[in-house]
């Protein structure tokens, strides 16, 4: 069944390179793994009849907010953990708290699993349902965004303003008067 | 097609990933990105139960995360360049004098 072997191929992705990004000590190499898992989302969007939320993701997230991390990354120029760094806060060989963070992580993941594998109603596949609507037009979502969402709409552009200046001013550099 | 328990594991584990990032990472950047995982995670959530539910809603809350995740990478990174001009390092042990 081809769309269950593309599911498993987008996650198997997504996991393997969001693991990376944790895993490398060069910011740049997180950045770029970075864009690829979210690419691999961006697969896994087209598969829930989610197109537009697809591309909005490779255009949003891996053409702005990442370049923007790069930019930065290429900025400040010091990016490079030094090994002595790594091999002290490496939660492998340092015991203790960055240990038993691990443990909390995993612990987590396998908390989730057997909450989502013990509820019965959710092994049901996605697009099971019969009066959904199967693939979700731009016109459809621009309804609704601007209808019943319109007051969430409009907060998030004062957000965004908020989010510029606050940017513009914390990264002026002071000048000496 | 595929349960929506695989979608909802994938999700968890992709959050997980980033949380485990948060906390073991000593560099600024390196951070900043698990966050984005973890918002990515949740998105992967919201999309998932919306196709489930089969509205728009799921999709549409999708792109406010995306809009707030914008938000927090500029203002982030604005303290990030900010910080590392004062002291030179982007490790977060660097700047413990916030504490007093």
């Amino acid at each position: 069944m081809p769309e269950t072997v593309v599911f498993y191929l987008f996650a198997g992705l997504a996991v393997g390179a969001s693991a990376l990004v944790i895993g490398q000590r060069n910011p740049m190499y997180s950045v770029l793994l970075l864009i690829a898992s979210f690419g691999a989302l961006s697969g896994l969007y087209v598969l829930l009849d989610a197109p537009f939320v697809a591309v909005a993701q490779i255009i949003i997230y891996a053409g702005a907010i990442m370049v923007l991390f790069l930019f930065v990354v290429m900025l400040l120029n010091a990016p490079k953990e030094d090994a002595a760094e790594w091999d002290r806060t490496h939660p492998l060989r340092v015991p203790g708290v960055a240990r038993w963070g691990t443990l909390l992580a995993g612990l987590l993941i396998v908390q989730l699993a057997m909450a989502l594998t013990a509820i019965r109603d959710l092994g049901a596949p996605v697009g099971s349902r019969t009066d959904a609507l199967t693939v979700s037009s731009v016109s459809d979502l621009g309804r609704v965004l601007f209808t019943r969402h319109t007051f969430a709409f409009e907060a998030t552009s004062i957000l965004i303003l908020v989010a510029m200046v606050g940017a513009v001013v914390l990264a002026r550099r002071e000048s000496e008067q | 097609m595929i349960p929506l328990s695989h979608y909802l594991i994938l999700s968890a584990t992709l959050f997980a990933i980033g949380g485990a990032g948060v906390f073991l990472r000593k560099n600024l950047i390196t951070i900043l990105l698990s966050v984005e995982i973890m918002l990515n995670a949740v998105n992967l959530t919201f999309v998932a139960f919306g196709r489930y539910a089969g509205n728009l809603d799921g999709q549409i809350i999708t792109f406010f995360v995306m809009t707030v995740a914008a938000a927090e990478a500029a203002v982030g990174l604005a303290l990030v360049i900010a910080l590392f001009r004062h002291r030179e390092s982007l490790n977060p042990d660097a700047f413990t004098s916030l504490k007093w």
